[in-house]
Order: structure tokens, then sequence, then C-alpha cells
């Protein structure tokens, strides 16, 4: 049987406000445990949560920036239940009126065409606290910092076909986030946070199937085995006569295999309702327009910005507008040097490798966008060489200095002195007799691809440092003038 | 709307909430009697009332976005039943 994979995404984003959603304690990763919390965060009794209107702000942009409806009138609920990292006994959610509502995003799929994947909502709730389950005397250990964290949740529409689709739409959830800079959308230390519901049905039926839900996927690449993996296991149930539990999941990356949460008769029973503690957020047209008004370049936007005046393809605009550091980063270089094309070639080339290698984000490079402008900038006056710029690259990475101070140092500056040239052409040829009858043996559709080895003898003896341009124009005038 | 005594012990779980055998039925009929409340009430007629959230009526006010709390952990720690290495303890939670 053909079976048809529906996915839909629900993601957490962690807002990048300096204060919790309710409460002054300071937001931030990594800080000593339980330092950064007040009474509210702790869920002490009598404490009122009061509401951070950055939030609310942030949570606007997103929503204006996916065209969705605003919720003039948003109220918070409590999601009732217990476990020791919510002291409170309810999280602070969204429920019947949240504050971002129907809207859309674009993901360009593989064969070049895009797709739209509708988002049904997106709500402001709180993070919970922290469980660390080594050993304390037998005991838990609980830290609340991030307690009272703002979060947006993104739900999307089951609209997504294949694995391949929901890691598109993630990323792209995430390049507009960044791009936004309403997240730093730092997947490692769980500020993006994606749960995946999936299920699958023989192609052409309408109703969906029985679905699962995959939770807490923190990379890219997990995405798309989680929910590969875990298709696989519904088509062999499905396919050996049996049936699919609704059930939350977990993806374990190490064993690769998704492995049942929650047993049935602990089903989830939140029992929502309107949160006593906090007033409906009120806001107006003059509030959203005000917002829509100040949204940044978005990043479907910048992509098609780059392939119109840079002329870049479809897929280098894509990567390069992937996030807004990245997309800034190159333009930096390409205002630079004015090269579109040969900036991308770098940024996406030399940069990512050693960005990738070295495990280092774009905005904590070591090379700096201007540097690698003023680079590519002595590559394109003939300064030096593409092989010598890569030298200096690495120069650059381990923090040798400036460029035109290690072009110095390292006696990288590209020979163009015709004199110098011609003296070395001169002295390959007269030492290669035997190559020299070769070429001038061969049919002349063929001497071209032989000019090669005068090439290498020349680039060798100039230490990689002529002009190669130049030197295949002599060299070529020289030894055909001997035949 | 009549709660049985499987509901009580139900509502009693999510609640964390020990109810003793004997005193079920005697939830069950107090809760069904203010649900009976809450029946009378839904034969209002409510059309074009807008579903109350809170029976103030003003809306939320808002906090600027800013760190005014100081690290007060100490004090916190100081009257949890267990602490050790800046973490509350609590039974162990397996799940």
């Amino acid at each position: 049987m053909s079976w048809e994979i529906v996915i839909g995404l629900e993601i957490h984003v962690q807002l990048a406000t300096q204060s919790k959603l309710f409460s002054g304690a300071k937001v931030g990763f990594g800080a000593a445990p339980n330092t950064q919390t007040t009474l509210v965060d702790l869920g002490m009794p009598g404490a009122l949560p009061v509401f951070n209107e950055e939030a609310l702000r942030l949570a606007v942009m997103f929503g204006t920036a996916i065209d969705a409806e605003i919720g003039k009138r948003s109220v918070f609920a409590r999601k009732n239940y217990f476990y020791p990292d919510l002291p409170k006994g309810y999280q602070t959610s969204q429920m019947d009126d949240p504050i971002v509502g129907l809207g859309h995003i674009d993901i360009q799929l593989e064969d070049g065409t895009t797709k739209r994947v509708g988002v049904t909502r997106a709500h402001l709730e709180e993070d919970a606290g922290k469980s660390l389950h080594e050993d304390f005397d037998g005991m838990t250990g609980i830290d609340l910092n991030r307690s009272s964290t703002p979060l947006l949740e993104i739900v999307s529409e089951p609209d997504m076909r294949s694995a391949k689709e929901a890691v598109a739409y993630m990323r792209k959830m995430h390049a507009i986030v960044t791009t936004l800079g309403i997240s730093d959308g730092n997947m490692a230390e769980g500020s993006m946070r994606c749960d995946a519901n999936v299920s699958i049905r023989p192609r052409g039926q309408a109703e969906y199937g029985t679905r699962t839900e995959l939770k807490n996927i923190n990379s890219f690449r997990f995405i798309e085995r989680a929910i590969n993996i875990e298709v696989e296991r519904q088509i062999d149930i499905l396919e050996d006569g049996g049936s699919i539990t609704q059930e939350t999941r977990l993806y374990d990356a190490d064993k690769h295999e998704t492995r049942s949460m929650r047993s049935k008769e602990e089903a989830n029973d939140y029992r929502y309702f309107p949160c006593p503690d906090l007033l409906p957020i009120v806001i107006d047209d003059d509030y959203i327009n005000t917002i829509r008004a100040q949204l940044p370049e978005l990043p479907d936007q910048r992509h098609a910005r780059f392939m119109e005046a840079y002329g870049l393809s479809s897929y280098d605009a894509g990567v390069l507008s992937a996030s807004r550091t990245m997309a800034d980063y190159y333009e930096v270089v390409q205002g630079a040097c004015g090269d579109a094309k040969l900036s991308a070639n770098w940024v996406t080339g030399e940069l990512a490798k050693y960005l990738n290698a070295n495990d280092v984000d774009i905005d904590n490079s070591p090379v700096s966008a201007q540097q690698l402008g003023q680079l590519l900038t002595r590559i394109k006056d003939d300064t030096i060489n593409g092989k010598a710029a890569k030298t200096v690259f690495e120069e650059l990475w381990n923090g040798a200095g400036e460029v035109d101070a290690i072009i110095a140092a390292k006696g990288l500056k590209q020979v163009s002195d015709m004199g110098a040239i011609e003296s070395m052409v001169d002295e390959v040829i007269a030492n290669s007799p035997k190559q020299v009858q070769q070429y001038i043996d061969a049919e002349p559709a063929k001497r071209g691809k032989m000019l090669g080895y005068f090439m290498g003898q020349v680039m060798k003896a100039s230490k990689g440092a002529a002009n190669p341009g130049q030197v295949n124009g002599m060299l070529k005038n020289k030894l055909d003038a001997m035949c | 709307m009549a709660l049985d005594n499987a509901d009580i012990l139900k509502i009693a779980k999510l609640a964390r909430l020990q109810v003793n055998a004997d005193q079920v039925d005697d939830y069950a009929n107090s809760i069904s009697s203010i649900l009976d409340l809450v029946d009378a009430m839904q034969k209002v007629n409510t059309e074009g009332v807008e579903p109350l959230a809170n029976p103030l009526d003003t809306h939320q006010r808002l906090r600027t976005d800013a760190v005014t709390a100081d690290n007060k952990r100490d004090a916190f720690l100081a009257i949890a039943p267990k602490s050790e290495a800046g973490l509350f303890l609590v039974p162990k939670v397996i799940e």
C-alpha cells in the first residue's frame, strides 16, 4: 500500500526579553542554579504575575510577519498539571484567545517549487524549570532559573507531507524569528524546540490517521530522522494489521528510535480555565500597525532581492538569507569588494567550511565581514591569486592580523611584473625540451590541454605567486611561435 | 448533571487530592448539586454576550521589560525542606 505522511509541528521559541514573562527576574542561559528567580517564578502563594510588554510586542511582530490575524483581546489560561519543576501546579498559557491567529509561511521544496504551510496559531506561555535527575541522596534537583521564561508556541496546520518538508518549515521559521530578532534561535541551548505530530494514511484517503506526538526535538537533523523512524514504525504496525495508539513519544537520538513517554490511562487532561490573576490583554490597530511598519526585511524578501540585485542563483540566495546574521555578513563582504558572486562563493564556501569544522556561529566568526571583503578586494585587484587567498584566509582565521599585513609577511603578493614572469617562462621552456617537442607535434586543437604542464612548472617556480592569467597568455604566445 | 464515584476519583487524582472511600458519595452529591446550579445558569439566553475572562471591567497593565529582581537564592533555599548545590531537592521523579 502507498502511504501518505501527514505532519504538523509545534515550535517553542524563547523570546529575547531581558526579564521574565511575569516577573523582573533576569532571563539567561547557563547561570548558577536558582539565581534568576523571584517569588513569582517559585510559585509562592500570593505572588502575582505582572505581564512583560516586550513579550507582547515580539509576539505581535511575529504575527504581522506571517500575515496572521492578531488577537486584539487575548486571554491567559491555566494549563494544569503536576511536575516538580512547575511549582505552581499550572503553566500560564493561552487557550481560546491566543495573541496570534491564523497565518502562513512559504517553504521552498527541493524541486525548486514553493509550498504554503498554514500556521494555526501562536500563543504566549511561560517555560517551566529544569529537573536534574542525577542522584542527590536519592532525590531530584530542581533549578527554577528557566521558570517563567517567555515562550511563543507556534502551531502549524497538518500541511507537511514529508520529513524534508518539516525540516524546510523549521528552517524557514528559524530564519524568520532570527531575522525579526524575536529570539536568538539557539537550538542547542533550547531557545527553539520542536514537537512533531506525525500520522500516516493510505494515499487518497481524506480522514487523517491516528497521530503520535514526538517531543522535544532539538536539531534540524533530528527532525528528519525522528519523523522518518516514526513513520517506519507506524507503517510496520498498520501493515501487520495493528493500530496506532495516540500517545506522546520521545525520540532517542543515540538509539535512533522513538519510545512511548506517557501511558494511556494518564491521558492529558489539562483542565484549562482563564487565569484569574491576569486580565485580558487588549491592543488596538495603532499598536499593531506601528509594529507592522517597523518589520525588517523578511527572509523571502531578502532572498528575492539577492537574486534580483546581485544576480545570485535561488540556491545561493536561499542559503545566504537563511539567517539575518549570515545575510548581513554577506552584504558587508559584497559591499566591500563589489563582486556579488565571488562574495557568495566565499561566504557559502571557504567561510562556511571553517565555521562548520570549528562549530562556530557566523556572528562569532574570527574573520570579520570587513576582513573577508578586503581579502576579496585583493583578489579582484590582482594583488593575490585565489590559492594565496586561501592561505590568507587561514591566517585571518587564526588571528594573524589584517589582510595586507599577512600578504606582505607571507610574501603572497602575486607577481604581475611581466619581466619577472617572462624570465620564469623562458627558463621552464628551456628546461623542458621533450614537452616542447610534444607540444609542437600535437594537433593545434590539443595544444591547449598541454599548456597545463608548463603552467604548473611556472607557478611552482614562482612559489604560486605568479598571476596565472598572465603566465597562461605568455606561455601560449611563446610556444605557438615555435610551432 | 450528576457525577458518579468514578468521576470523583478521577478529579481527585488529577488534583492530587486524597479522598477517603467513605467520603466519595458525599463529594459526588455535593459537587453534582453545584453542577445543577451551573445547569440552571446554562439555560439563560447569552446570545450576543461576550465570554467573561475576568470579572474586573479593565484590561491587563503592562510591565516594562527590565530586570528588577536581585538574586535571593539563599533566602529562598533557606525555607525549602531540602536543598543541595543551589538546587531544591524533591522526591525522585521517574519519567
